[in-house]
């Protein structure tokens, strides 16, 4: 499904990415671990398209496509999902109103008409459930005055609704007590299926006890180091990053 | 976002922007006393409002242009502007639509105004001043069973002279400021509206405005009386073609809410804006303001989206115990647009109320500003101000001020005053387009929700079409 190949990139004049790497299957959950400021961030950038994230070399193929040609909103109605590690909040812009227009969008790329009001509403209310949130977040601003648990789980909301083939989540644990962490794991674990990938960007291990990867992947200093199966997440959790750091260098 | 996608985003077409084929009467440009006699003549007027007329032309001459606000612009020649331009065959005015010119009536089906459709559907009682004449007022019918009065100024002054005379300058004096002189002067048409004692008008009224001929002023009045325990809703529309040169609007819009009375006039402003290099476009310099009787309430709720220039500061003047003034506004500039808008509201009596929600929207190489007066005086006892004056910012080019000006002579008076000025931030769009939505939409629906807490004070219909209006002047926006 997805495809990367020795992908350079940068933000501003800092070269971050310096020859990654990755193949993801679908139905796969790949897990992206690594010390701050290995690039596990940027990563997830790139592949959704943020403006001023620049790739200097190498390709990244999406369902056979190039993605890296795609515009960002393309690359979100053909599949691709990031949940943000800091969900912005955009004033007076009701969550349902939000939802629907990016559920529409979706769905006109798919050649389907908009969805009716109906419907959508059913949709909310349940992914809301799901969430573990009321019904009535639906009516209030995109993530105004939203706790840090909140607007991880409208995110969650988000992904839900629209049914992407690849789901990106940025630290999505970061910030997130025990109780919504288990929550969002469980989201997440629901979404799984045959046609669907995860990449799960994390800098702790306790993500993983809740959802559990196929593969492993250590990313430092731009360069996907080391990969493995669960057990690999565990190792780093006794012995932190700077066992692979040492061990590369 | 970048800078591009901002920029094109912002520079969207005018859609209003055609001119009327049509035989019209343009008096030369120029204006003297026989301008005055001549406009006053062609209505027939009685002799009491030629001298009314005559002696705001005296004051003019005295006059100057006012400098204080923050916009620029060249001096205005007022000798090469028209003062009076009437479609030609129209002279005697129409007595129904049926008589009303084709071609006329296909420019407001343009703009989306069928009046035809309008009188059978809508519920909106629509005038139509196109250049210096009321064209057609509909719905007369319907509202005369309820008691209510709408029709031109023109012909009011002739059926409703007692009305006229008593309340015509009443609220905004002749010699009020530069640009209400000179509508007094020479206004030649407009709306008065009238609604009894204890009749709530049973339907919304609109009047819209269109400029067509070249190098023309329009000077409309517009004059709303709302008599004890009245309601009304009313809504005025504009647009202009575009034109190379700019064309001068100076109205005056006077209402009268006497006591337990409640007006609540909206406005949506396209007047064209000049193209994206500043050429052309309406200068609009327009005096609003009402007279807020015991316990009754004014509410001014307006969406300006067009003009070269803006100077307009739609106010309330509280005299009565427990009145209520209210300012809601949108105000957009794109390109090289500027606008200095806001309010005066003037505590007279006591426990009187006011709200102030500005929303400033700049974008493309645009000025936009708030000017906002709240002036308690000693005899306000109780009386209290909420003001919320929050700017927008789109792209790294234009600019956003805020002028507040509070005057507390009562120590027992509130004032609250806050301010915010914020962008359209990269991550904003970049977790809308994130999320399949477009440049524009993302933009448009950004805006949109600043918005909102003005666009819900708008009746239903002219929400929606603001929202619509909104995203079409912010076109090109975003690159």
């Amino acid at each position: 499904m997805l495809k990367i190949e020795n992908l350079h990139a940068r933000v501003e004049d800092t070269e971050i990415l310096r020859g990654l790497d990755l193949e993801v299957g679908a139905g796969e959950v790949h897990a992206i671990m690594g010390p701050n400021g290995s690039g596990k961030s940027t990563l997830g950038h790139i592949l959704a398209g943020r403006p001023g994230y620049e790739v200097t070399d190498g390709s990244v193929t999406f369902n056979g496509e190039n993605l890296l040609e795609m515009e960002t909103e393309e690359r979100a109605r053909a599949g691709v999902f990031l949940a943000f590690q800091y969900p912005v909040e955009i004033p007076g812009v009701s969550n349902m109103e939000f939802l629907k227009a990016a559920v529409d969008a979706v769905r006109e790329q798919r050649g389907e008409p908009a969805i009716d009001a109906v419907s959508f509403m059913k949709r909310a209310r349940e992914a809301c459930t799901a969430a573990n949130l009321p019904a009535e977040f639906l009516k209030r601003g995109v993530n105004e005055g939203f706790s840090g648990g909140e607007k991880k789980r409208n995110e969650l909301i988000q992904m839900m609704l629209l049914e992407p083939r690849l789901c990106l989540l940025d630290e999505t644990d970061s910030g997130l007590d025990i109780d919504a962490l288990q929550v969002v794991a469980q989201g997440v674990n629901s979404l799984r299926a045959p046609d669907r990938a995860f990449v799960l960007v994390t800098h702790y291990q306790r993500l993983l006890n809740y959802i559990e990867p196929d593969r492993v992947h250590v990313l430092a200093d731009g360069r996907i180091v080391r990969s493995g199966d669960k057990d690999l997440a565990l190792h780093l959790e006794d012995r932190g990053y700077a066992w692979v750091e040492d061990e590369v260098a | 976002m970048s800078q591009e996608v901002i920029d094109s985003r912002i520079s969207k077409e005018y859609s209003a922007g055609f001119v009327t084929d049509i035989e019209s009467d343009t008096l030369p440009p120029g204006l003297n006393e026989d301008v005055i006699r001549f406009i006053s003549g062609k209505k027939n007027e009685p002799e009491w409002l030629l001298e009314w007329r005559l002696e705001a032309y005296r004051d003019w001459l005295k006059m100057d242009n006012p400098e204080w606000a923050h916009v620029h612009y060249p001096r205005i020649d007022f000798d090469a502007v028209s003062y009076y331009s009437s479609p030609k065959n129209m002279q005697d005015g129409p007595k129904s639509l049926d008589e009303v010119d084709p071609e006329l009536l296909a420019t407001y089906e343009k703009l989306g105004i069928p009046l035809h459709e309008q009188e059978m559907l809508a519920g909106v009682a629509v005038d139509a001043v196109f250049d210096s004449v009321s064209v057609a007022t509909t719905f007369r019918g319907k509202l005369a069973e309820a008691g209510v009065i709408f029709c031109s100024i023109s012909e009011a002054v002739h059926e409703y002279p007692e009305l006229i005379r008593k309340y015509l300058g009443s609220v905004v004096p002749r010699r009020d400021n530069f640009y209400a002189a000179l509508n007094s002067a020479v206004f030649s048409d407009g709306s008065f509206v009238y609604i009894p004692k204890g009749v709530r008008c049973p339907m919304e009224l609109s009047t819209y405005f269109r400029i067509n001929e070249a190098k023309t002023g329009q000077f409309e009045r517009t004059l709303i009386v709302a008599d004890e325990g009245s309601y009304v809703s009313y809504l005025e529309g504009c647009t202009a073609p575009m034109r190379d040169e700019n064309q001068l609007h100076a109205a005056v819009v006077e209402l009268v809410a006497l006591d337990n009375a409640e007006i609540k006039y909206s406005t949506v402003q396209n007047w064209y804006p000049g193209d994206a290099e500043g050429k052309g476009g309406i200068y609009n310099f327009v005096t609003k303001r009402g007279v807020a009787h015991n316990h009754s309430k004014i509410s001014w709720t307006q969406v300006e989206t067009g003009s070269a220039v803006t100077w307009k500061y739609p106010s309330c003047v509280l005299r009565g115990e427990h009145s209520v003034g209210e300012f809601y506004s949108v105000a957009l500039t794109n390109n090289l647009q500027q606008a200095d808008t806001g309010t005066k509201m003037i505590h007279l009596g006591k426990h009187s109320k006011s709200t102030i929600i500005s929303k400033g929207i700049s974008a493309g190489r645009s000025s936009n500003a708030y000017r906002g007066l709240v002036r308690m005086s000693p005899r306000a006892d109780g009386a209290r101000n909420y003001t919320q004056c929050d700017s927008l910012l789109i792209g790294d080019k234009c600019a956003a001020h805020t002028f507040p000006y509070i005057e507390s002579r009562n120590p027992s008076a509130v004032v609250e005053h806050e301010a915010t000025t914020s962008k359209v931030s990269d991550d904003q769009m970049y977790l809308c387009q994130q999320r399949g939505l477009d440049a524009e939409k993302a933009v448009s629906m950004i805006v949109n929700g600043f918005c909102k807490e003005v666009f819900r004070e708008l009746p239903m219909e002219f929400a929606v079409e603001a929202g619509k209006l909104l995203e079409v002047s912010l076109e090109g926006s975003v690159g």
